[in-house]
């Protein structure tokens, strides 16, 4: 146990037996209303639990730590809620991390250029994404099998290998620049690593598995029948495409463009092993504050800013999630 | 399309496979280069699989993710189960959007903040309680399980909801109590979604390096953490060996994970 300076008594441990104490109430209430099952209460609060004190109270934690200031000493921020020894109680908030997002340009600039980065690689992984399902929705049996594989395959490797893997590619005597070369379409090496292309480059290439699967999932479900219909009133296989099929595969590319677009934005590692000192991005932000700066009280505020960011596309997948699977329930 | 060979869409396909795929091979061919240099090709070799096999501290790292991820999978299998139940049997209660938002969320949010939520979480703790003591393996463990979770309950729920309940209702009419009727029925028809959870999260586990970054201590690097420290300064041979034996070893898998599913459904 780390002796407890007597200025350092934490009203926050009250806060945490009263935490404790609403949850039992809570579970009680519960477990009145699942009929008195108490087998159900237990399947119910198991994974509630887990997820309310490992997911949720850690959330409420940065934001706690992002009012914070940052001293010297463990841990390096100060508490917020300090009770003196005359009885005095002290609350210290402090906005500054907050204010330098918003002031200081290389904070706007990297959240600018986060959007940009995963914006574009979703679309990206749009349109290189949506043949691929489209012919995995189309294949037969055999074929479908084959053609998914191929696309689980890279999925299930590891992502830091495959970013690495870029590497290899995008530099100046990698494979893309060889290539490129042999084929007469340039006359000296490109430099591709080490730019914001190669950032592009890298979070499509990871996240294509993630566009396509739930794209194809839609796409396999569609009725041809439509197809066969606008083809017999006349409809060119282009406009039969664009005007029955993609409409309809909406909730596909909703589900698969969130996918994407949501973890991209807090992308660190493919910005920090392609990207060149003007790939900016939130992910880097908040890791360089954390592990370099050890300015916490910032990186938290960076991290808090971020899911004010993320959170209005979180609720919209959480939405299409949940209605989709009550649409399959009632099937 | 009547007939006719969809030239472009092949074409289109064509060209994404080979986007998802040249990276992959390249690698491979690179770990069987004689030469250090990626330009030259120095012959074949697999010196740098015996480097990789003689790196001590590869192999410890390799040897905690895989007990990491071992221990994530089990209990993220366990609580996403349990999640999943609650999701697709339960029918509305009090606590139901929150746990169905709390089982999404972890799925799209970026891993800095699963990271660095963990990570405040554990020094607070600390502060209060004096657990952890430091962050190692423990701590590690926790904030995966927290990610994996949201991915086992998906795959669960959905396997669930597709599941026929007339069994279900049946076992209970002929007066089975609901948790034998869970280990009795239930359990033996959803196993296979059971098994691929337990394998995704395995896999997020072993290659999650944001998230062990924050929660890991001095001496718990993990084996993204080694191989981010190395390849942060360009190509490394051995490391090139070690991603050829992952591929290959996922390859072996999936495909085997493949043909057993085109099997069952004959």
């Amino acid at each position: 146990m780390t002796p407890q300076h007597p200025q350092q008594q934490s009203p926050w441990l009250a806060l945490w037996f009263a935490f404790f104490n609403d949850l039992f109430r809570y579970l009680g209430a519960l477990g009145r209303e699942l009929g008195g099952s108490r087998g159900r209460l237990l399947v119910l609060a198991v994974p509630l639990a887990w997820l309310a004190l490992f997911f949720a109270l850690p959330l409420a934690i940065v934001l706690k730590i992002s009012l914070a200031s940052p001293v010297a000493g463990v841990p390096p921020y100060t508490d917020l809620v300090a009770l003196g020894p005359d009885g005095r109680v002290t609350i210290e908030l402090s906005l500054a991390g907050y204010l330098r997002l918003l002031t200081d340009p290389l904070y706007v600039a990297s959240y600018l250029n986060s959007i940009q980065f995963a914006a574009v690689s979703t679309v990206a992984c749009l349109l290189l994404g949506y043949p691929i399902a489209y012919g995995i929705a189309r294949a037969g049996p055999l074929a479908r099998l084959v053609l998914l594989t191929l696309v689980i395959l890279p999925f299930w490797t590891s992502s830091l290998l495959r970013t690495y893997a870029l590497i290899g590619i995008l530099r100046t005597n990698g494979t893309l620049n060889q290539i490129l070369l042999g084929l007469g379409l340039i006359d000296a090496p490109v430099q591709l690593l080490n730019t914001n292309l190669a950032v592009y480059i890298g979070i499509t290439y990871n996240y294509l598995p993630f566009m396509i699967l739930p794209l194809a999932a839609n796409l396999m479900r569609l009725d041809y029948t439509l197809l066969e219909a606008a083809a017999d009133l006349g409809a060119r296989p282009l406009k039969a495409f664009l005007t029955v099929t993609v409409p309809l595969s909406l909730p596909g590319i909703v589900a698969g463009s969130l996918l994407v677009f949501i973890p991209a934005l807090g992308e660190y590692v493919i910005p920090e092993l392609l990207g060149g000192p003007d790939a900016l991005a939130i992910g880097k932000r908040i890791w360089d504050d954390f592990f370099m700066a050890r300015d916490y009280p910032l990186a938290a505020a960076v991290a808090v800013a971020m899911l004010l960011l993320i959170v209005v596309p979180m609720l919209v997948f959480e939405y299409v999630q949940e209605r989709d699977a009550r649409r399959e329930a009632r099937r | 399309m009547n007939g006719r060979r969809p030239f472009v869409l092949y074409t289109l396909m064509a060209f994404g496979y080979a986007f998802l795929y040249l990276p992959i091979v390249t690698v491979i061919a690179y770990s069987f280069n004689e030469s250090r240099m990626v330009t030259v090709w120095g012959g074949f070799s697999t010196k740098w699989y015996a480097a990789l096999f003689a790196n001590a501290q590869i192999l410890d790292a390799a040897k905690l993710s895989l007990l990491i991820a071992v221990l994530s999978s089990t209990l993220a299998v366990v609580i996403g189960t349990l999640a999943g139940l609650a999701l697709a049997r339960f029918g509305s209660y009090r606590g139901r959007g929150a746990l169905s938002l709390m089982t999404s969320a972890p799925l799209v949010m970026p891993d800095v903040m699963l990271g660095i939520s963990a990570l405040f979480l554990f020094i607070t703790l600390q502060q209060l309680t004096g657990w952890p003591g430091g962050r190692g393996v423990d701590t590690i463990t926790i904030a995966h399980v927290t990610l994996c979770v949201c991915y086992v309950t998906i795959i669960v729920r959905s396997r669930l909801v597709q599941m026929d309940l007339s069994l279900e209702e049946a076992a209970m009419d002929l007066g089975a109590r609901p948790w034998k009727v869970f280990f009795v029925i239930t359990l033996p028809l959803i196993w296979p979604a059971l098994v691929a959870g337990w394998l995704l999260a395995f896999t997020l586990s072993l290659d999650d390096v944001v998230i062990a970054s924050f929660t890991s201590g001095p001496g718990a690097s993990t084996l993204p953490i080694v191989v981010l420290s190395k390849v942060r300064f360009g190509v490394t041979p051995e490391i090139n060996a070690l991603a050829t034996l992952l591929i290959v070893a996922v390859a072996i898998g999936v495909t085997l994970a493949g043909w057993l599913m085109h099997r069952r459904q004959r």
